[in-house]
């Protein structure tokens, strides 16, 4: 895929080598219950790092907060040396405000599980109206640049479709289409294939291990296909009640896992088929 | 408008008073007109100030909504035409005062429609305009109101027939509408069988009327958001599935 | 001019009395004749023959349509004349209101018998219960209680539509403090006062219907 350079912008400080995003100590609740507790991490620019573990572990949570769809607890996020979850002010950090946050939230796309197109929308305009509204692309910018997209995710005779006319799997890679018309750095891909027919998902995730190593992006991806993401993925990040069990490569990980509790999910993914 | 010596049959009777009838429907049309915009117009605003993050602003929305959903638009109207003028010294002209009173009463419920079908919108659309960074505004605008107003249609139907209904009630401030017309008539004494026979008419066919027209914007919204648009002539809010705003592309 | 409390005070009792009495008379047996004749509207649209159903539909659809005052009018000045049946004026406005509210119970009511569960009707035939028996022990107590809070708001709105009685000369509250207007040439107090009782009932009424909505969990 053929991606132009998103320009950096002026005051952006990190070089090479520093960290894309940095989770400092960050503490997620809901209500009673713990998702994140004192949660560290770091990834690189352009590293792609898939989330694997138990449900309600806390993985799809990490996508949320950093898609700013929930806000931390407690703790820090920070995006490409940036603090992201909070801003200046009063003389330290405070949890950030809606324009703090559309400026953050720039270099950031998301997929969905459930896809998430619009429905009062045809193909082309879920995929060319925010960067019209919202990067102020003129309309044949967008357009242009989106029917790119929609070749590059092979359904460029569908531009003028309704999204509810197409299959699920169709849906699917428009709503990728979409979320690359942003220009993100950081890409989240939330269990993009959970809720696609059998037949379908293969070639979803063909197309994103394509994306993947042909493009800049960092990709930060939770999925229970582990050959998905031994695919597309060079680092894997086994979960467990809110905290991180094991930390490598793929063929760590799914290869001769260390720890006792990253061995019993997988093979309890195993027996689940 | 004189009693007739020649005494025709109901036919005979029903195309004389016919004419002044329609003169009133025209000023209910017209009443009902006039009330629509002022109705829409707060039910979006209160609807929306409903749905927002302000308690002040859900407040204030509550309030208006509890007040006049509190009392009928017959004690509004009176109060608005013969009580205000007794505080500000002004006498409304009695279209405008009918206009206000039906259009503040309607917007009220109105508002609990805007309001429910926003919050009926899935909360993944409105995650998925967060996620391509729509600002608050866009995201309402863009997103969630094309898909609500689906939602809003059949209910709005039934309130514009309500509207119309309430327009009924201006004849009390002296509005010279279809019920007026017709009070007038029997007095002068013609027969109230055709002359109400025909005022139910009348307002049938523009509840009628109103159906069809609300019947093809549920047409068109539905093609747009990609539901299989509901029949034109069918049996009004029967059999017809539950609307599936659940999920966001079926 | 402004607001007079003597004045206000000095009609208000008599205003409250006649509220009381006739406003809450012709709600509650409006809403009693709304109740029953909605079920059977209700039953109706149910029938197993299209010649019942398709009139009953047709009956609610037309009184929907037509406001209330317009029905007032039919019922209290054609009936006598036409028909030879002549009734009071608060019996016809209880007659009338009753019917006009049956028209949207009726659809209250079908939305409750919709809402119970396909199994319940299965368990019925698996037990072996008559049709009839079905229908009274098993299908509509669970729809009754299942529309109950709406039943409610219609009560309400019911007692809201009363005023419009006035227009056929049954002076109820809103009808009396129009006369006391004409009569002192004051009409700001007497239809505020009207105005307040009717916000003053169907308030806190509400407030309980939104209890037992939250109760029975609609």
């Amino acid at each position: 895929m053929e991606r132009e350079p998103v320009p950096a912008p002026a005051d952006a400080a990190p070089a090479a080598g520093d960290w894309m995003i940095r989770f400092d100590q960050v503490v997620k609740r809901f209500g009673d219950l713990t998702v994140l507790d004192h949660l560290d991490f770091h990834v690189r620019a352009k590293e792609r790092v898939t989330l694997i573990g138990p449900s309600g572990s806390g993985k799809t949570t990490i996508l949320r907060l950093l898609m700013t769809l929930e806000r931390v607890t407690g703790g820090l996020i920070e995006v490409d040396g940036r603090p992201f979850s909070h801003m200046p002010g009063r003389g330290g950090l405070v949890p950030a405000n809606e324009k703090h946050l559309r400026v953050a939230r720039r270099k950031i796309g998301m997929v969905f599980q459930q896809f998430n197109l619009f429905p009062n929308m045809d193909v082309m305009r879920n995929i060319t109206e925010a960067p019209v509204r919202s990067l102020g692309r003129s309309r044949e910018e967008a357009e242009t640049r989106g029917a790119e997209l929609l070749e590059m995710v092979g359904l460029a005779d569908k531009a003028h479709e309704h999204p509810a006319r197409l299959s699920g799997g169709q849906q699917q890679r428009v709503a990728i289409a979409r979320a690359l018309a942003m220009e993100p750095e950081i890409l989240l891909l939330d269990e993009v294939t959970s809720a696609l027919d059998p037949e379908l998902v293969a070639g979803v995730q063909c197309l994103l291990r394509d994306i993947a190593q042909e493009s800049q992006l960092t990709i930060l991806c939770v999925t229970h296909e582990m050959h998905f993401a031994r695919d597309i993925s060079d680092r894997v990040l086994m979960f467990d009640r809110g905290r991180i069990v094991e930390d490598g490569p793929p063929e760590q990980i799914f290869g001769e896992p260390r720890e006792q509790r990253t061995r019993d999910f997988l093979q309890a993914v195993i027996e689940a088929g | 408008m004189m009693l007739s010596f020649t005494a025709p049959g109901p036919l005979g009777t029903a195309a004389e008073v016919l004419p002044y009838l329609l003169d009133g429907a025209v000023v209910t049309v017209k009443v009902a007109l006039g009330a629509t915009p002022v109705a829409l117009a707060l039910a979006f605003i209160a609807g929306l100030a409903g749905c927002s993050g302000s308690r002040w602003a859900r407040g204030v929305s509550r309030g208006y909504l509890e007040f006049f959903r509190g009392t009928a638009v017959i004690v509004q109207m009176y109060w608005i035409f013969y009580a205000m003028p007794a505080l500000t010294g002004y006498r409304l002209d009695p279209v405008f005062a009918g206009v206000i009173a039906v259009g503040l009463n309607l917007g009220a419920y109105g508002s609990e429609v805007v309001r429910g079908a926003i919050a009926a919108v899935p909360v993944p659309q409105r995650e998925a305009g967060i996620a391509l960074n729509f600002g608050p505004v866009q995201r309402m605008v863009r997103i969630i109101l094309p898909q609500a107003w689906v939602a809003m249609l059949p209910p709005l139907n039934n309130l514009w027939i309500e509207l119309l209904k309430a327009t009924s009630l201006v004849s009390v401030i002296s509005v010279a509408d279809v019920i007026a017309e017709s009070r007038t008539l029997r007095n002068t004494g013609y027969s109230p069988l055709v002359v109400m026979t025909l005022v139910l008419l009348i307002y049938l066919l523009l509840a009628l009327i109103i159906t069809l027209i609300m019947r093809m914007l549920e047409r068109r919204a539905a093609h747009r958001v990609g539901r299989e648009p509901p029949p034109l002539l069918p049996r009004r809010r029967r059999r017809r599935p539950p609307v599936p705003v659940r999920g966001e592309v079926a | 001019m402004d607001w007079d409390w003597d004045y206000a005070l000095s009609i208000a009792p008599e205003m409250l009395t006649t509220g009381l009495k006739v406003t809450l008379q012709a709600t509650f047996a409006g809403a009693l004749v709304a109740f029953a004749l909605g079920l059977v509207l209700a039953l109706g649209l149910r029938a197993p023959w299209s010649g019942i159903r398709g009139p009953v539909r047709l009956i609610i659809e037309f009184v929907r349509s037509t406001p209330l005052v317009a029905q007032l009018f039919f019922v209290y000045y054609v009936f006598p004349s036409a028909l030879g049946i002549s009734m009071s004026a608060l019996a016809t406005g209880i007659v009338v209101l009753g019917v006009h509210y049956a028209a949207y119970t009726a659809e209250v009511y079908r939305s409750g018998i919709d809402s119970v569960p396909k199994g319940q009707w299965e368990a019925a035939v698996a037990l072996n219960l008559s049709r009839p028996r079905t229908w009274t022990s098993v299908v509509l107590p669970q729809a009754v209680r299942r529309v109950l809070p709406m039943l409610g708001n219609y009560l309400i709105a019911i007692f809201k539509e009363t005023p419009q009685l006035t227009l056929i000369t049954v002076v109820d509250i809103l009808g009396l403090g129009r006369q006391l207007g004409s009569e002192n040439f004051r009409y700001l107090e007497p239809i505020t006062i009207a105005g307040l009782f009717f916000l003053l009932v169907a308030i806190p009424a509400s407030l309980v219907v939104r209890r037992l909505e939250h109760r029975l969990g609609t």
